[in-house]
């Protein structure tokens, strides 16, 4: 078994993203639901971080809130410097669209654009993006440029979608289930192209899954439960994704 | 409530605001054709009671004079019911404090009884009685205009006689409803008004008694009239008749059924216009229905439900649709059917109103409407019915794109994604995208067909007031007479010059088609009263010849050079054969000029006229008048300025109705479409319009790639629109044209703007409406789900 070399420590202590106290509550009707109950966590600069938990564990919530597609009931998030959480609309969207890369499980790419156009979408409001062709090569789709979604497979559309998240060089990769809707080897094939990421973009990475294995890959395992961080475990060295197998 | 239905409900309730804005658009169809039905069988019903009521009569001719035993004869032609013989006369009438001269029509009416035919509805006062030959009764408008009420007096010149009539009685009558003078084009009440003397006092004051110079006749059920008017014109020819003419020729029933038929036309083309959008909008709301419930038509299907109920579902999904619509607009075509109605009642000073609109024409309404959100939805449905549910449970395959010409091109390349997503989704729906902007078009032709009248009328008017006539008025004479009284009309105070016009009445064979109408006699190069074609162009007259309105030739089929035969009625009737020797197009009338020396000699009768245009200086009008006041034998003055105003105000009460519903339609047509089909783009892209804002695309980013692709149809849809205005125009001007008057289609550039700015306007609000939605697009919701 090969192992990877972990990021250099020194940078590891660099926190890029941070999570104070933060809660979550929706008011669904007469219901009040806790889905965060006071979560603290800090990514790393250049780690990578799986999130594992059962569904409704809150992991997705966490992973809305550290993205800027949501906001905590109460708590705070920062990046880098930023308060991030004490922003307005504008602010957030701002910082999706310089500080944060997603990946979700329904791939979401644009239907009417080719895989290449759905990179430059994003490549088009970068501040210093790669080249549409480079970040789609960067995940094995070099060949597949002109190809519509309606053309791809499943995990060739997931790939695309890991490409739009890279491609303007995001200081932080969130993925939601980033193979909750492939089969186990198309599954890797995805994995391969984040871990590739990370590893060769140093970019910030966290992933949420309910599939324990691909927290092996992982520098660091945060265990969800019931809206809060149960157990934080890191891994002393990090397999490579085409190793896993489920 | 069974299951089935109240998933019914619901769906109503979520897509409300799209079946509120078919509903509109449907609900204006209905209207429309509710309105223009009602109406149009409401004033059809009152004529028709109002005529039979007041015994309106139903063959109506003039003679010099005709003694009034010949009365007895002519009830003995086959089909005559009753005969009323009368002496209708002009005058000049003074009133005070009223400079201008007023022409008054003088009807005769029996001093003891009532009248067997065109019988007055009394509005105060009473009739005139025996032995009082200075009472009067007044037509209401007349009365109106002058503030004139019983006990009144005014002073009118009769015969050359000054008298002082005294009013005792207002009145309406089915024979005058439009009350329109000699020359004029439309009714003007305080210049011209109609005035019921006493038989015995208008015999006494003309020297006709034992005779009479008008004649009506009510004829038996089914008879035809022109068989009767065959024998009469027989009978009276020796007494000087120009020829008898039927109902539907006489000048206000012609009017009243005139703006009927116009009724007839608005009725077929416009709800036309707002089904077929109706039919397309329910389309596209009901596939994008069906689109997104497509697992649940499986579940229904795996659960037993059939084909069948599965069908009617959506079928009934649709008729609820165009049930809001039709509802709406059976109410509202039925107010404004009334309100339409009042007001043609009121313009036309109806004494009673029928307005019982006929079941039917609801039913019509309705069944149209449902007939076209069917035909509509028809795709949508069998695709919802013959779903295999095996196939509806699984998600719908990723919609296929393909890259356009546009953007392999060179020009493509410089493209942004997002307006690379705003072509591919127009070219991946071409028809839809098509439909969206004749949907647009539609609306911007509505209003330009609308506002097009404004512009048609100030032309007609431009032409015939001011480029054809250079006088300030004209005046007709009673009789014909020698051209030596133009010096009087020349000496006259303020007169700058005076030109003779003879108007001679004649009918026109040619083969076996033929006109009744009259030769107007001008002078060879007249400076006045102009033979001006609508064109532009100055006619010069020539010494011999017919110089025929273009109308007028084509009725007859002639052209330049052909003959023919002209047959006068007055006079002498001489009868000629003549050439063609000009043609000009106007826009009144059916025209027929020639020089006034060959007319003349036509006529065999020394120079003579029966009018006198003057130019006028306008600081001597009031003497003027004081002098055309106390002219004997005058049967007009048409004074230029008043006309145009007349003129003008009449169009602008009922235009300015007309062009208020329209615009309301127009807007809602516009509304409608744009409101719909973005609505529908927001639901089946949402999930793409929320992950752009995940990506970091601001709201107004978003906005560009919905609103734009909208924007880009309306912007084809826009000019679009003025061309199809421009044809709905012509289709409308060509079905008013008639003998009377032709509307030339004049659409300015500043109506083509109004129309698409009114358009814009109610696109930009439905744009808003579904900007605020995007504007609270939840983006975690949409991208947790598959669609």
């Amino acid at each position: 078994m090969k192992v990877l070399s972990p990021p250099n420590p020194a940078t590891q202590q660099t926190i890029t993203l941070r999570g104070r106290s933060l809660t979550k509550t929706y008011h669904t009707g007469a219901v009040d639901v806790h889905a965060l109950r006071g979560v603290d966590l800090s990514l790393f600069e250049g780690e990578l971080v799986v999130l594992l938990g059962p569904s409704g564990s809150g992991k997705s919530t966490l992973l809305n809130i550290l993205g800027g597609l949501d906001t905590p009931s109460s708590g705070q998030v920062s990046f880098r410097d930023m308060d991030v959480t004490s922003g307005d609309e504008s602010l957030l969207t701002r910082y999706r669209r310089d500080h944060v890369g997603f990946v979700f499980q329904f791939y979401n790419l644009i239907p009417s654009l080719t895989a290449r156009e759905n990179v430059a979408l994003v490549t088009e409001i970068a501040v210093d993006p790669m080249e549409p062709a480079e970040a789609l090569s960067l995940v094995g789709l070099g060949e597949r440029l002109n190809h519509f979604p309606a053309q791809l497979s499943g995990g060739e559309q997931q790939r695309v979608a890991i490409a739009r998240a890279i491609a303007k060089r995001p200081d932080i990769l969130l993925c939601d289930e980033p193979t909750g809707a492939l089969d186990s080897h198309t599954g890797i094939l995805v994995l391969e192209a984040i871990e590739r990421v990370n590893l060769e973009l140093g970019t910030t990475t966290a992933v949420i899954t309910h599939n324990t294995v691909i927290g092996s890959m992982a520098d660091r395992v945060l265990h969800f439960g019931d809206g809060q961080v149960i157990n934080s475990v890191s891994n002393p060295s990090r397999q490579p994704a085409r190793e896993l197998s489920w | 409530m069974r299951a089935l239905n109240l998933k019914l409900l619901r769906n109503l309730w979520k897509l409300r605001g799209q079946v509120l804005a078919i509903a509109v658009v449907i609900a204006s169809g209905v209207a429309v054709l509710v309105m223009s039905l009602s109406a149009q069988q409401a004033l059809q019903d009152t004529a028709a009671a109002y005529y039979e009521r007041q015994r309106f009569a139903e063959i109506f001719s003039n003679v010099k004079r005709a003694p009034l035993r010949l009365v007895e004869r002519i009830s003995t032609i086959p089909g005559v019911r009753s005969v009323e013989a009368r002496i209708k006369q002009f005058a000049t009438l003074s009133i005070e404090g009223f400079e201008e001269p007023v022409i008054g029509q003088l009807v005769s009416i029996p001093e003891q009884g009532e009248p067997r035919l065109n019988r007055l509805v009394m509005r105060s006062g009473r009739l005139v009685a025996a032995g009082h030959p200075d009472e009067a009764v007044l037509s209401e408008p007349f009365a109106e205009a002058h503030d004139l009420q019983p006990g009144d007096r005014l002073q009118a010149l009769m015969n050359g006689n000054q008298r002082t009539l005294t009013v005792v009685g207002i009145a309406l009558s089915p024979e005058f409803i439009y009350a329109i003078g000699p020359g004029a084009l439309t009714p003007d009440d305080k210049r011209y008004g109609i005035i019921w003397l006493g038989q015995e006092a208008m015999a006494a004051a003309y020297d006709l008694d034992g005779a009479f110079n008008d004649l009506s006749l009510g004829l038996l059920h089914d008879t035809n009239p022109e068989q009767v008017i065959e024998r009469l014109d027989r009978l009276l020819e020796r007494y000087g008749s120009q020829g008898a003419i039927a109902r539907k020729d006489q000048i206000s029933n012609w009017f009243l059924m005139n703006e009927i038929e116009q009724l007839k036309t608005m009725s077929t083309i416009l709800p036309t216009i707002f089904l077929a959008v109706a039919a397309f909008l329910s389309n596209m709301v009901l596939s994008r229905l069906i689109a997104t419930d497509r697992s649940e038509i499986g579940l229904m299907k795996a659960f037993g439900y059939s084909n069948w109920q599965v069908g009617w579902h959506y079928t009934k999904l649709v008729m609820a649709m165009a049930s809001v619509g039709i509802l709406l607009g059976w109410l509202l075509g039925a107010w404004l059917g009334r309100v339409n109605t009042e007001l043609y009642a009121e313009f036309f000073r109806f004494p009673l109103l029928i307005f019982r609109p006929d079941a039917g024409v609801f039913a019509i309404g309705a069944i149209i409407s449902l007939i076209a959100a069917l035909a509509g939805s028809l795709g949508s449905v069998r695709y919802a019915a013959t779903l295999p549910p095996a196939e509806a449970m699984l998600p719908p395959a990723p919609p296929m794109f393909r890259k356009t010409a546009l953007s392999k091109s060179r020009a493509g390349h410089w493209l942004d994604q997002p307006t690379r997503i705003i072509l591919r989704q127009i070219f991946r729906s071409p028809v839809r995208a098509l439909l969206t902007c004749l949907g647009i078009a539609l609306s911007v032709a509505v209003m330009v067909m609308a506002l097009q009248w404004i512009d048609s009328i100030e032309k007609i008017v431009q032409v015939y007031f001011h480029d054809a006539q250079r006088q300030s008025m004209t005046v007709g004479l009673v009789e014909t007479q020698a051209d030596t009284v133009l010096d009087e009309f020349r000496r006259m105070p303020g007169v700058l010059a005076a030109e003779p016009m003879r108007a001679v009445s004649a009918d026109f064979l040619v083969g076996n088609r033929s006109h009744r109408g009259a030769i107007e006699g001008v002078l060879p190069n007249p400076h006045l009263q102009r033979v001006y074609d609508a064109g532009g162009e100055v006619l010069q007259v020539p010494p011999d010849g017919l110089i025929f309105s273009t109308r007028l030739a084509s009725k007859l089929g002639v052209g330049i050079g052909d003959t023919v035969r002209v047959e006068v009625l007055q006079d002498r009737r001489p009868k000629r054969e003549t050439p063609v020797v000009a043609l000009f197009e106007t826009y009144m009338g059916t025209p027929a000029y020639m020089h006034i020396e060959a007319l003349n000699r036509m006529m065999n009768q020394r120079p003579s006229l029966e009018a006198v245009n003057l130019l006028v200086d306008k600081h001597q009008l009031s003497s003027l008048y004081q002098r055309l006041k106390s002219l004997p034998k005058v049967s007009a003055v048409v004074l230029k300025d008043a006309a145009v105003k007349e003129f003008n105000d009449t169009m602008a009460k009922t235009i300015m109705i007309y062009t208020t519903f329209f615009a309301a339609f127009a807007c809602a047509l516009g509304f409608g479409v744009v409101y719909n089909s973005t609505r529908v783009a927001l639901s089946e892209r949402g999930r793409e319009l929320a992950t752009l804002r995940v990506l970091g695309f601001h709201r107004g980013e978003i906005s560009y790639i919905l609103l734009g692709e909208a924007a880009l149809l309306i912007l084809v849809g826009l000019p679009l629109g003025c061309f199809v205005g421009h044809g709905l125009g012509w289709v409308m001007t060509s079905a008013m044209d008639s003998e009377l008057y032709r509307i030339p289609l004049v659409i300015k550039a500043a109506t083509d703007a109004t129309a698409v700015l009114v358009t814009l306007g109610a696109t930009a609000f439905s744009a808003a409406l579904v900007r605020r939605r995007l504007d609270h697009l939840d983006l975690i919701a949409v991208l947790k789900t598959r669609e």
